[in-house]
């Protein structure tokens, strides 16, 4: 039987993650309540806006349910979703809440507004050759990170302004988390990995 | 243009462009006048807001010459709040629009709503790294903007009025525009595209897809949560509402509702909690009483 995933629908790129995983024969739920939280065996949380999905998780009594849940099912964040399982913020709202459960200080905007928006080729080990084709927008970026959280990927040394390994891609256990958008190209090997956390759940 | 940025990667490109509209789906874009206006938005749940002098009703109201708002404005509330900013720029007026891309805004809005700049010409779009929004009465006028450059449309209504009906209609004639396509033998889109003045490649993308390339919000009159969701039920993936909030008798109120009513769009009993003690709506004009010569949604060709 296959797993049913919820992606998360207050607001963002809902439906490009649905048709992704669709293509991966799984069923998929979109979720915008508590009740709809239920049954589902893993969650996707979109791209977006990370401060209006934090609030309007809130206005929605949705954390609570939410913050249980990441300890028993596999979640995804993409974007606004890896500052939603972030334990910690930077640059956000002081009240911006999430749901947490990655070990990870999350640098919204890390990369400049929207005109420093960018696409590049990563080296991402876990999903095998070749490099993977990244769309980052208003993107985040995994500031620090404890020990426990195991590096998917980063923009290397030499192809960031910074001069520092910019990490990008990470995994605690049952949460991922990407700061780039795999749900807007066409190359499925990241939901895939993550079907796949789902299957082995 | 593409440029270095924060990192070696390409920026400014048509998929990070139409990405960012993307990633505002199911929200609601608030027209804002100062910093507290801004903030009121932000709390609400806005995805973004869009900075200007002087919300429709008043342009519509004072009369004169509407153009860009004034830089310090627009970067007092780019600091002010965390979701993006947009901020509007005259039809065909590239500099106004090279002026906000250096402010930092991120996304342009080429505008009806301010007096036109030039009589024949859009801008270019494909010029600017920061991504545009244009207005659009039926699909044959979106076209035309995706092909200078445009990574989002936005049904034109009649803005500042109140009155949703126009926004109703220009939403319908684009999605009802786009089924026509859809049912065409491929043969006959050579045809349609002359008819809709669009270019065919983009006409032949459209009928294989069944939507446009790109984000489709909606605007223009539209003042009360029923409303908002109306526009989404009717296909829209979010909303601008201008004059609707911040003319109304309880802004904080109204700007929350109309959020949650967006959210929960095809959800009555949910609309219905969002509509209950909102207060007095804006007052609002009737699109037949306002003449011809004074409506917004025909500027632009």
């Amino acid at each position: 039987m296959s797993p049913v995933i919820g992606v998360l629908a207050i607001q963002g790129d809902v439906r490009e993650h649905a048709r992704c995983l669709e293509q991966l024969d799984v069923d998929v739920r979109l979720v915008k309540t508590a009740e709809q939280l239920k049954g589902i065996a893993g969650l996707v949380i979109p791209g977006g806006e990370s401060t209006t999905m934090s609030i309007l998780a809130v206005k929605n009594n949705l954390f609570g349910p939410l913050r249980e849940l990441r300890t028993q099912i596999p979640m995804y964040g993409s974007c606004a979703g890896l500052i939603m399982l972030a334990d910690a913020i930077s640059d956000g709202r002081a009240d911006q809440e999430t749901i947490g459960g990655l070990n990870i200080t999350a640098k919204r905007n890390a990369f400049g507004r929207q005109v420093d928006s960018f696409e590049i080729d990563l080296h991402i080990p876990a999903i095998g050759e070749p490099d993977y084709h990244a769309v980052f927008i208003r993107a985040p970026l995994v500031e620090a990170a404890s020990s426990a959280v195991e590096v998917l990927a980063a923009i290397p040394a030499d192809k960031s302004l910074t001069g520092t390994d910019q990490v990008v891609a990470v995994r605690q256990g049952n949460l991922m988390a990407t700061s780039f958008h795999p749900e807007i190209t066409s190359d499925l090997r990241i939901h895939k990995y993550f079907v796949d956390m789902v299957r082995s759940a | 243009m593409a440029t270095d940025a924060a990192s070696t990667g390409v920026t400014g490109t048509t998929r990070v462009k139409r990405g960012m509209a993307d990633m505002l789906k199911g929200g609601v874009i608030m027209d804002v006048v100062n910093v507290e206006q801004a903030k009121i938005a932000e709390d609400a749940g806005a995805i973004a807001v869009m900075a200007l002098e002087r919300v429709p009703a008043d342009i519509r109201a004072q009369g004169g010459v509407a153009r860009m708002s004034d830089p310090t404005m627009i970067d007092e509330i780019i600091q002010a709040v965390s979701i993006p900013v947009m901020a509007k720029a005259r039809i065909g007026h590239f500099v106004e629009a090279q002026v906000i891309q250096s402010l930092g805004v991120d996304y342009i809005d080429e505008s009806e709503v301010l007096t036109p700049a030039d009589y024949i010409n859009h801008i270019d779009k494909w010029a600017f790294t920061v991504p545009f929004v244009c207005g659009a009465t039926n699909l044959g006028e979106a076209l035309r903007r995706i092909n200078e450059g445009a990574a989002m449309i936005r049904s034109k209504g009649e803005a500042g009025t109140g009155d949703v009906s126009n926004a109703t209609g220009h939403i319908r004639t684009i999605k009802g525009e786009i089924r026509r396509l859809s049912s065409m033998s491929k043969d006959e889109l050579y045809v349609a595209a002359k008819e809709l003045q669009a270019p065919y490649d983009l006409v032949c993308e459209v009928a294989e897809k069944g939507a446009l390339p790109v984000v489709l919000f909606t605007a223009g009159g539209i003042a009360t949560p029923a409303d908002a969701a109306m526009m989404m039920q009717l296909g829209a993936d979010g909303v601008f509402v201008g004059s609707g909030i911040f003319k109304s008798g309880d802004p904080i109120k109204r700007a929350n509702a109309i959020v949650q009513a967006t959210l929960h769009f095809d959800n009555p009993d949910e609309i219905a909690k969002a509509s209950r003690g909102l207060g007095e709506a804006m007052v609002g004009i009737n699109v037949a009483d306002i003449p011809v010569p004074h409506r917004l949604a025909e500027r632009g060709w």
